[in-house]
């Protein structure tokens, strides 16, 4: 849509030749309906007109070009945007516009379900001419808002059902370069590792991961995205876990700092859980954390460590800890 | 301090600001009498249901994008008064059924007005809105067997569910037709076939569960993928341990909770994060299980566990009745803890989503809605009776925060109905 299409003056359906010949339908509310909205003529109208061209099944350029017009009313009727598809594949029209109609839509709200399933139609039939375009478009939502939840989820359709994986991994770091915190990013990343086809899987990228991911733990110790992450490298593999000797190290090294230790704390219980042995090291450590509270069971130790530090979550820590108990 | 300050990321600028907010109305509570504290932790029900009957009778024109969920804001709506222990005149009981009737479509489901199409979420909120009005009339007014081909044909064969005729496949979806057809006394095989595998595949790496296999952990879509594996008696099969642990860090400073690591505080989430806790609270057998066997989860499509009736028990059947599991399930006494802080919870909805003028909101600075005022109060009843064996002995006031007048009605936290009108509807689909 350009500005100047907007500007024009809105001219009344029942007052155009090109839909003189239709009977709109006004909605069927009954007498005394709830949740009533008082709607706008425009709407009304728009409306009424489109309904009469939905029953009818009519199939037309003009239906076409009324979906186009109740759709910037209201983005969120999923009936229009259904019947928009219906008109679309029987005029065989040029879906490269179609995806213009789209961005129109995402400019003014990007947050509706109907819109993403769209354009996923669209790609679909589109097909790998469409991968670059639609890398593109998500790209440019998530420099707005870099967790907007339906592009993630249809640039990871698209990755998939189309490819384009070279540069997904670097655009992943770039946009955790921008914000570590960001823990969509840091799922995208998942993504990439475990279903990017030229990378290898999990496994074949778990050692770079993991040196890449400790670099972020250290940096911001606080940042609850990357030690997820960390967990997720070892994803039904608690051998490894409990045996990769960069695990215990970066807890270690967090908890000297002595700062933001709730993490590194979590993530020792969970590996004691699992089976691992802490050296003399880690235990002084946590031992010197935790005074003047000790017991000689480490893992209870951690959990009393974390129901004083983490109080909010005291009551979680407090069922870890009684867990314990019961496994031993 | 460290010397060397770096530059604070987006996602920090914006939590901070919204600590800042909040810090702010806790500062204020902290210093205040305690008068005006016992004011401030009020749950303001006048306004409230002022807000929310207005709202049943007259909607401005800003609604017009609301116009494909009407089902909703009537769910919205009536499920708040509900909660609030109100119901409505006979008058607009009537208006409810009438309208709902409307949105029901002749092929079965109802669509998010009068004439659209039949879909998944706006059946959901009709049902649930029919059931919350309760009676012989409004809960006969649901077609069930039109609305048990339309849950066919939205079917797929991976498992999941079609929102609508040509539309999303998603984790909602699958939680809205399984809730559906199990509260309708509708859920069978063919409904369940591979539900399970489908939610299986969206639990991330992080514990939660996304809306699609892949995307990331969500609270909205953790509590759906949650709640259906319950209701298909396959819970077991997620990874619960790892479930429980990205939930509990879902709570903040801010004392709410947020729907994404590293995402703003929201009052809805109160609800979706704090009823998954309620979920979970009665399947702490499985959690136990899974403690002392953790390399097990996941790896098994075949249920071992207790509840299925074995050969030989009464039904004389290893088949599980799947629409006994939701009656089954609030009826049987809660085996775990609470996991959540519930007053810290209970803190941030009174003292930071409720609006001046009535409505509950996402955050201060934000405006109030229907939606947000719904999973607030869904959120604040599953606090007040969290700690209860059964939900319907009144639970001490040591469990609420404010005035013991607070008290909302209990909820059946797989379907986020009024128990009692749960209780209505079971029995009257179970005869029928």
């Amino acid at each position: 849509m350009d500005s100047d299409e907007e500007k024009q003056p809105w001219i009344p359906l029942r007052q155009r030749p090109e839909l003189s010949d239709v009977t709109p339908i006004p909605q069927d509310d009954g007498p005394n309906p709830i949740v009533p909205i008082t709607y706008k003529d425009q709407f009304t109208e728009t409306m009424d007109y489109f309904r009469a061209l939905f029953h009818a099944d009519e199939r037309s350029p003009r239906a076409l070009r009324l979906t186009t017009e109740a759709i910037l009313l209201n983005p969120g009727n999923y009936t229009i945007w259904q019947f928009r598809r219906l008109i679309l594949e029987a005029l065989n029209v040029d879906l490269q516009t179609e995806l213009g109609f789209t961005d129109a839509i995402a400019k003014s709200n990007s947050k509706n379900y109907q819109l993403w399933h769209h354009r996923r139609w669209l790609a679909e039939k589109l097909g790998t001419i469409a991968t670059s375009k639609e890398l593109e478009f998500t790209k440019k939502i998530l420099s707005l808002d870099a967790k907007h939840y339906h592009a993630w989820s249809h640039r990871q359709w698209v990755l998939q059902a189309l490819g384009g994986w070279e540069d997904e991994l670097n655009y992943c770091h770039d946009l955790i370069e921008e914000d570590i915190y960001n823990n969509s990013a840091w799922n995208q990343r998942y993504f990439v590792i475990t279903r990017c086809p030229i990378l290898g899987g999990l496994i074949a990228m778990r050692e770079s991961e993991v040196k890449y991911t400790v670099e972020a733990i250290i940096t911001r110790p606080d940042n609850e995205s990357s030690w997820r992450y960390l967990r997720g490298l070892y994803k039904d593999d608690n051998q490894s876990w409990v045996n990769d000797p960069q695990i215990s190290s970066v807890c270690l090294k967090v908890l000297s700092t002595k700062t933001n230790s709730v993490f590194a704390l979590s993530t020792l219980l969970d590996l004691i859980s699992h089976g691992f042995q802490p050296n003399k090291e880690l235990r002084d450590i946590v031992n010197a954390i935790s005074f003047p509270e000790s017991d000689s069971d480490l893992a209870r130790t951690v959990c009393t460590v974390l129901e004083r530090e983490d109080s909010i979550r005291a009551d979680y820590w407090r069922w870890r800890k009684s867990k314990l108990s019961q496994a031993s | 301090m460290e010397s060397e300050i770096p530059v604070p990321t987006v996602t920090e600028r914006e939590q901070w600001m919204v600590e800042n907010s909040v810090f702010q109305i806790y500062d204020h509570f902290v210093n205040s009498s305690r008068n005006v504290k016992t004011q401030l932790l009020k749950l303001r029900r006048d306004k409230h249901l002022e807000y929310l009957f207005g709202g049943l009778r007259h909607l401005g024109p800003s609604f017009c994008v609301l116009d494909a969920n009407r089902p909703w804001l009537c769910y919205w709506i009536l499920h708040s008064i509900a909660l609030l222990g109100e119901s409505l005149d006979s008058e607009l009981e009537r208006n409810t059924i009438d309208f709902l009737g409307r949105c029901q479509d002749q092929d079965g489901g109802f669509g998010g007005g009068p004439g659209q199409m039949p879909h998944l979420a706006t059946t959901y909120a009709a049902v649930n809105s029919l059931i919350t009005v309760g009676g012989h009339e409004a809960l006969s007014s649901i077609n069930r067997s039109t609305l048990y081909m339309f849950l066919q044909r939205m079917k797929q064969p991976s498992g999941g569910f079609r929102m609508h005729d040509g539309g999303e496949i998603d984790v909602r979806a699958c939680y809205t037709a399984i809730s559906i057809a199990s509260i309708l006394n509708i859920l069978d095989d063919e409904l369940v076939q591979n539900v399970g595998n489908y939610i299986l595949s969206c639990q991330t790496y992080e514990g939660g569960i996304g809306g699609e296999p892949n995307t990331e952990a969500h609270g909205g879509y953790t509590f759906c993928g949650l709640a259906t594996m319950i209701l298909i008696n396959e819970v077991h099969r997620l990874d619960l341990s790892r479930l429980i642990d990205w939930l509990v860090f879902r709570q903040g400073r801010e004392c709410g909770f947020q729907g994404r690591t590293n995402k703003l505080v929201d009052g809805c989430y109160s609800f979706w994060q704090g009823g998954s806790f309620a979920l979970l609270r009665r399947v702490g057998s499985f959690i136990d299980e899974q403690l002392v066997r953790p390399d097990n989860v996941g790896c098994c499509s075949t249920s071992t566990v207790s509840d299925i009736p074995e050969e030989g028990d009464l039904n004389a059947s290893s088949h599980v009745n799947y629409n006994d599991i939701g009656h089954n399930f609030i009826t049987t006494c809660p085996v775990m803890e609470h996991l959540f802080n519930s007053h810290a919870l209970q803190q941030y909805i009174l003292l930071c989503t409720q609006a001046q003028e009535g409505g509950l909101r996402d955050k201060p600075g934000k405006a109030r809605d229907y939606y947000h005022t719904c999973y607030c109060l869904s959120g604040l009843s599953v606090c007040h009776y969290y700690r209860s064996e059964d939900e319907e002995t009144p639970p001490p006031p040591s469990t609420m925060l404010g005035p013991y007048s607070n008290l909302l009605e209990p909820v059946h936290p797989i379907f986020n109905v009024i128990l009692k009108k749960y209780y209505e509807a079971h029995e009257f689909f179970r005869s029928q």
